[in-house]
């Protein structure tokens, strides 16, 4: 059984009198353990479908089931709980909390998942060792570069031990060698059976997935399995796309 | 939900990071909890003073004026029609087995002179039983006597006032002179003091002489009726009502009043009067205090107006948090909890604030000012209750926010 099961998704936006389909009857299925890039021009629809799969938005149209639960139907408080259980999300902007520790932003998810303190901080702790940077707990994010706020921000996607990471363009605001670290750190915790997709508009980002979608126009237009690219960081640097009828 | 104290401490981190936004948002209820608890503070001290000024005055004292008084309210003309004679007095001091004693007071402002000082006061014509009823006690000398009053004596008994102006202070005033209308006194006894009177007026601004010398010499004119009212004190605080019913019946035949005919006269009992100030007092305090919480609501309002341009600042963080699973109650109670901190901190300050305003506006003015605990309670918990009311709104629009708008907002 997939892990997550999209069906006719459908996403309008509205303004004024016209109606302008983000997302066309997206039907898409994806397993356990895969690591897949989702990849397309600005506006074709990658960051809505993440959105809908992240449940922080919700399809206009069609069924998503996560981990076999219809998603479509549930309230927004069943929504939440949802996130923090199944779900850990990655921003392009990092997205923690100023002014708050590299720990306290980790341990926020715990918070919301009635974690008790103590707990709470060992596993922040631990979450943080697994992103190599339990010497900065302390440290507020003004105070890290951006590659370390973004494996800060890892930390509290993994902190709930949840079956699927959403990142969107990760490496978005990082340079080219900060980016291949995270999409390494990305490809690590694959290797330990988490399910990653990411949206990138790079294309030696996009290579180190083993399963590429490329969105146009709010539609699937292609679907790659490739040989993902993650072992060599020179390769990762010069190394191309991968022709889909490769 | 998440444990109280948890969201708490969120919340007094928020606080602390706007230090000054927070202290100036609070100001608004800590003026208004210090307005109301002052205002109230205030009010049931001049109401207590009134009642034990008015209970020094003596509890049984009835008193009797001459002129109709009809129910719920006064006659223009009561007491300025005189009605009551010399025998009508004689009568309820004797015949009346619920009444102990009765003296009339006549009064009139005038000058009195000393050797060296010249002194504007009051001059009152009594009877030495008016000291009993009173229960005012002579602290220096002997008070005006049977013999005085048959003779017309010019004889005075003087307040302390009076023989602080006339005689200076420190100096003994028995048997020195002071000159009233011209005719000599001489003072034979000085009055304990006895502090402000249920109006406010200083009761020891007063030279008492006998009733016979004050209307031969001071008064003036027919001495048939006794002018001003009649001090009339019951046997006990019990037998107030069975006085007045007798006094009455009393004044009722001896003037000869048909069945359908009002009274010529009326009766008071201090319990009434007591009853009119403080409720007087009671009105005025809770103008005030009105006024007061009115302040307190401006303050919620202006704990709202802060509440919600912090939910519009952290607008991304609210939707970091809901991303990471924050319930939409989580947020709500986050955003509620910070506004009832604020509000309750506001409320604690404005207390001892109140307090304090209260002690300091006493000592300056020489009010008196209790504190009840119910009111700090109430005030409290009204202080509380602003930060609910006005806060539930900016909480439930936060707690509405969809997570990807929230996200998205710069």
């Amino acid at each position: 059984m997939a892990l997550i099961e999209l069906q006719g998704i459908t996403k309008l936006y509205r303004s004024g009198d016209t109606e302008f389909a983000a997302l066309r009857d997206v039907d898409l299925s994806i397993g356990r353990g895969e690591f897949v890039a989702l990849t397309g021009a600005s506006g074709s629809g990658k960051s809505t479908l993440m959105n809908v799969l992240g449940c922080l938005d919700a399809p206009s149209r069609g069924s998503y089931r996560l981990a076999d639960r219809d998603i479509a139907r549930l309230s927004r408080v069943e929504l939440a709980a949802i996130r923090n259980q199944f779900i850990g999300f990655v921003f392009q902007s990092f997205n923690l909390l100023a002014r708050t520790s590299a720990a306290e932003n980790v341990e926020l998810p715990l918070i919301y998942a009635r974690c008790a303190p103590a707990e709470r901080r060992r596993r922040a702790l631990e979450a943080l060792d697994r992103v190599g940077l339990s010497s900065r707990a302390g440290h507020h994010p003004s105070q890290l570069s951006g590659g370390q706020q973004q494996r800060v921000a890892i930390a509290r996607a993994l902190v709930t031990r949840p079956p699927v990471i959403l990142a969107d363009e990760p490496t978005g605001n990082l340079d080219s060698q900060t980016s291949i670290e995270i999409m390494r750190l990305l490809a690590e915790l694959r290797d330990s059976g988490i399910t990653i997709v990411f949206v990138t508009h790079e294309a030696d980002i996009a290579a180190f997935a083993a399963r590429k979608l490329v969105l146009r126009d709010g539609i699937i237009v292609n679907d790659i399995r490739q040989q993902p690219e993650a072992a060599h960081p020179a390769h990762a640097l010069s190394g191309g796309t991968h022709d889909p009828g490769h | 939900m998440i444990p109280a104290t948890e969201t708490l401490r969120l919340a007094l981190r928020a606080l602390r990071r706007n230090k000054l936004r927070s202290f100036l948002t609070a100001l608004g209820i800590i003026i208004g909890v210090a307005a109301v608890i002052c205002m109230v503070s205030i009010g049931e001290g001049a109401k207590q003073r009134i009642r034990t000024q008015i209970e020094s005055t003596g509890t049984n004292v009835v008193l009797l004026f001459s002129g109709s008084s009809s129910s719920g309210g006064m006659r223009g003309g009561m007491g300025s029609q005189p009605t009551i004679t010399w025998d009508d007095l004689r009568a309820v001091q004797t015949e009346l087995p619920a009444v102990r004693a009765a003296a009339p007071l006549s009064r009139t402002g005038t000058q009195a002179i000393s050797e060296s000082q010249t002194w504007t006061t009051t001059v009152y014509g009594t009877t030495p039983e008016y000291f009993t009823i009173r229960n005012w006690s002579i602290a220096r000398g002997s008070g005006l006597t049977a013999s005085d009053q048959a003779g017309a004596a010019k004889n005075a008994v003087i307040g302390q006032t009076v023989a602080e102006n006339l005689f200076g202070a420190g100096t003994d005033p028995i048997g020195q002179v002071l000159r009233v209308r011209n005719a000599p006194y001489i003072v034979v006894g000085l009055l304990e003091s006895k502090g402000q009177g249920g109006m406010g007026e200083d009761q020891d601004d007063a030279i008492f002489v006998p009733i016979s010398t004050f209307q031969a010499r001071i008064q003036g004119g027919l001495s048939q009726y006794v002018r001003g009212p009649v001090y009339v004190s019951a046997v006990s605080s019990e037998a107030i009502d069975a006085a007045r019913a007798q006094i009455a019946s009393l004044l009722r035949e001896r003037h000869r009043l048909a069945p359908d005919e009002e009274d010529d006269f009326s009766t008071r009992s201090m319990a009434e009067m007591t009853g009119t100030l403080t409720s007087a007092t009671q009105t005025l305090t809770t103008l005030l205090a009105s006024i007061a919480l009115v302040s307190l609501i401006v303050g919620g309002i202006g704990v709202m107006n802060i509440m919600l341009v912090s939910v519009t600042e952290r607008t991304r963080e609210i939707g970091i948090r809901m991303a990471v699973g924050a319930q939409p109650s989580d947020i709500m109670a986050q955003f509620l909890i910070e506004a009832l901190t604020l509000a309750a901190i506001g409320g604690a300050i404005g207390v001892l604030l109140g307090l304090g305003a209260g002690e300091l506006l006493s000592a300056r003015f020489g009010w008196s000012m209790v504190a009840r605990t119910d009111i700090i309670v109430m005030a409290l918990l009204v202080s509380a209750g602003v930060g609910i009311v006005f806060g539930i709104y900016p909480a439930r629009k936060a707690a509405r926010l969809n997570p990807i708008d929230a996200l998205r907002y710069e």
